[in-house]
């Protein structure tokens, strides 16, 4: 049996929907991770998040008369909304979440791949502003053993954040506040010298949303969607590099520390900083597509994570930062178009001496 | 050692392939029963018919003969009789005046006894070349008489001889550089004694090092001041255009020809071919081809007579397999395809494919991931060019550089949602072209 197409005859292997279940292998060390820190609910806020985002997929589908659950998008959607929950939030907080995400953010706008924003950064946004304080309520991880209680802004950002008015470095403020830390870190510590909240923070043993507070498991699969080829290097590289660059040099001044004063690693592998840099910040649908206009776009993310998490009056500012460019990456797009070939002067007589 | 040169922007790493006819000697196929000799096999207008039903052709007679400046003569393969002049269609699908021949039992030894070229000059190479219908044998079939005559006042400064082979499965060429490396060679200087070159490069991929060692020592051997440059692999390399690029670091302006910046590129068989034609005036009626694919049973490189129907090339190959298969005329990246084995081989025929169907699966939403952007060799925007030419916004695709596009087919390559880009493309330049 022939058949026939157009040219090319082969493809590469990725494809749209096997990219979203790379995405979500890449998310699930970091998720699981989560779920062993703090317990049982952070489970049933995951399954909450999934199950209400797919329903909502399927839901709408149903208008459309068309099935998009297979493109595995919506799952995608679903895993991130509940791994950028607090562990012991309402359910029904994840639910709305997932709702506003899919229904509002993506499907309004003409569903996949016409969406202007980040479906699951929006959905957290919307419910962060609607319910302020249940969504800055976190939970201490087990490790700690100091007990389960629910404990307001324990993160190490809030710490980071009155460091940062304070001038005093973030260890001290961490150790007067009486944050516990774990065994392993403070054997890693003493080896090297690193603060113990630092390496707690990197490992994952530390207070925080379900899904970012393992930065190490982050990275990996972060890594491992690059070494796909699922994403490129350039956004989560330029983001990560250019928000370190900028705390490091303006992080100390409103603390009265003057200039190279900030602290880098700290604020780096706390809150939602490798979870945006390698997963939100990433989608495909909502930055440029030209390589220079990515990194444009990757500098902006880091430019006003910086801002809002040391000028701003919330100690986390990386979805925002992330809203805020995805708005402007069609106009990124529109000013960064590529080199064509072709379109070089001849330098003929320079050339021939070559 | 040469540093390993290459383009820099876009391009695509697909699997090669070339282990499954890499290692297979080139073999003569069997006289087919019938030869389709068509008139159109060449860029540009289409050659006039000489013979009628009925009539007795020569090996080696021209049968075709060129009907403008960009045409080419075409001759016949074998000795033997017409049997019919009728139209027959190409695998790109166009339908051309064809000469069907019936090769006698018997057939002629002929074109054995050699010419010194030496002695020849740039004028009378280059009306052999013309004489012997020598076209470029890469696919896009340009006449080379064409490419060889360099207007008074230009300089060509590089002869590229385009060895690369960066199609997926093809190693027609491979085989060629290491059976007959000494031939190729000297084709390469009687080409350069036509058009007076400064420097004469073979551009080879990297996964062909065997070959780029043993034309290196050859040309030693032979004393040539000849090049081998390996370069690196990556698809498209072996466009012209990023050939120059990787040889020489120059970018051909758009729309512009190579020899607008001293170069001129010449591929490896229609190197073979001129050294034929001019060495032992033998015209272009025969060339490699490589049958390969998972589909085939026994993948193999073969020297047919120009017109051989597919048909017969798959039959020696031991046919192809059960199940769902493409026939392609060509490499997988840009070759067309076939709807069944009647269609003819032509000179720019290199490679036919019997491949599966991989790509299937349902086509996704753009989702904007960049990737068309970044793999385009030419630097150009292919989402936003589909989506215009999409909504029948022809002439602000053509701003957006349509007409630099050359159909190489990374975009669709690397598209994760599976939108036949190229093939929007070609609509867009035809429609785009009409207004």
């Amino acid at each position: 049996m022939i058949t026939v197409r157009t040219s090319p005859h082969v493809h590469d292997w990725v494809s749209t929907d096997k990219a979203m279940v790379m995405v979500t292998i890449a998310l699930l060390p970091s998720a699981l991770w989560g779920v062993v820190m703090f317990g049982f609910k952070a489970l049933l806020v995951l399954l909450v998040s999934i199950i209400s985002a797919l329903l909502t997929e399927w839901l709408l589908g149903k208008i459309n008369k068309e099935n998009t659950l297979t493109d595995y998008s919506a799952l995608v959607t679903g895993l991130l909304v509940g791994m950028n929950m607090p562990p012991e939030v309402p359910l029904f907080i994840p639910l709305i979440a997932s709702i506003f995400a899919i229904a509002i953010v993506k499907w309004t706008f003409g569903g996949l791949g016409c969406n202007w924003a980040n479906p699951a950064i929006a959905g957290r946004v919307f419910v962060f502003f609607s319910f302020s304080s249940l969504m800055s309520k976190f939970k201490n991880p087990w490790v700690w053993g100091s007990g389960a209680e629910l404990v307001a802004s324990a993160t190490p950002l809030t710490q980071v954040k009155m460091e940062i008015a304070s001038g005093l470095s973030s260890e001290v403020i961490m150790a007067e506040a009486g944050t516990p830390v774990s065994a392993v870190a403070s054997s890693i510590s003493s080896l090297t010298g690193l603060s113990p909240y630092t390496v707690d923070a990197f490992f994952g043993f530390t207070g925080g949303c379900i899904g970012e507070v393992s930065a190490l498991l982050l990275l990996a699969g972060g890594i491992f969607l690059i070494a796909k080829k699922v994403i490129s290097w350039r956004i989560p590289l330029s983001f990560i590099l250019s928000y370190a660059l900028l705390n490091w040099v303006f992080g100390g001044v409103r603390g009265g520390n003057g200039l190279f004063s900030g602290e880098i690693l700290l604020p780096l592998f706390s809150g939602g900083l490798m979870l945006g840099a390698f997963f939100m910040a990433t989608d495909w649908v909502t930055t440029p597509t030209t390589p220079k206009g990515e990194v444009i776009f990757a500098i902006g993310c880091g430019f006003f994570t910086f801002l809002i998490r040391c000028f701003g009056s919330l100690p986390e500012g990386v979805s925002l930062a992330i809203l805020l460019m995805n708005m402007v990456s069609p106009t990124i797009e529109r000013y960064c178009r590529p080199k064509k070939f072709g379109f070089v002067k001849v330098e003929k007589s320079k050339e021939a001496k070559a | 050692m040469l540093k390993i040169a290459t383009f820099k922007r876009g391009g695509v790493h697909p699997d090669d392939m070339k282990r499954l006819s890499k290692d297979c000697p080139v073999e003569r196929l069997p006289m087919p029963g019938e030869l389709f000799v068509s008139m159109s096999q060449h860029l540009g207008a289409p050659a006039t018919p000489l013979k009628k039903k009925g009539d007795r052709v020569e090996k080696g007679e021209t049968i075709g003969k060129a009907s403008s400046f960009i045409s080419a003569d075409v001759h016949s393969p074998v000795r033997g009789t017409v049997t019919d002049v009728r139209k027959v269609r190409l695998a790109t699908g166009a339908n051309a005046d064809t000469i069907i021949i019936k090769p006698d039992e018997e057939q002629p030894e002929l074109f054995t006894s050699a010419y010194d070229w030496k002695e020849m000059g740039s004028e009378e190479i280059q009306a052999l070349v013309k004489e012997m219908g020598i076209v470029g044998m890469g696919g896009a079939t340009f006449p080379t008489s064409v490419k060889f005559s360099v207007p008074t006042g230009k300089k060509v400064e590089y002869l590229v001889i385009n060895a690369v082979e960066c199609e997926p499965y093809i190693t027609c060429d491979y085989r060629l550089m290491m059976e007959e490396p000494e031939a190729l060679l000297e084709g390469a200087m009687i080409a350069a004694k036509a058009v007076n070159p400064e420097h004469i490069v073979f551009g080879v991929e990297m996964n062909k090092m065997d070959a780029v060692e043993l034309l290196s020592a050859k040309a030693e051997e032979k004393g040539y001041p000849i090049s081998i440059q390996p370069l690196k692999m990556k698809y498209p390399q072996g466009d012209e255009k990023q050939l120059l690029k990787a040889v020489t670091g120059r970018e051909i302006p758009s729309g512009k020809l190579p020899l607008d910046i001293g170069c001129i590129v010449c591929n490896t068989a229609t190197t073979y071919a001129i050294y034929e034609a001019v060495k032992f005036h033998k015209p272009l009626f025969e060339r490699r081809i490589t049958v390969s694919g998972e589909c085939i049973r026994n993948p193999k490189n073969i020297l047919a007579p120009i017109g051989t129907p597919f048909s017969a090339l798959l039959e020696y190959c031991g046919g192809a397999s059960d199940g769902l298969y493409e026939l392609i005329s060509g490499g997988p990246m840009m070759g067309f395809d076939c709807p069944d084995g009647d269609v003819p081989m032509v000179k720019g025929s290199g490679g036919l494919l019997a491949v599966p169907d991989k790509i299937g699966g349902r086509e996704f939403p753009c989702v904007s991931c960049g990737k068309c952007v970044q793999h385009c060799p030419m630097g150009l925007m292919p989402n936003r060019m589909y989506r215009n030419i999409k909504n029948g916004n022809y002439s602000e695709a053509m701003a957006l550089g349509l007409m630099d596009c050359k159909e190489c087919g990374c975009c669709s390559y690397s598209c994760p949602s599976h939108i036949n880009l190229v093939q929007g493309f070609k609509l867009g330049k035809k429609m785009g072209r009409r207004k």
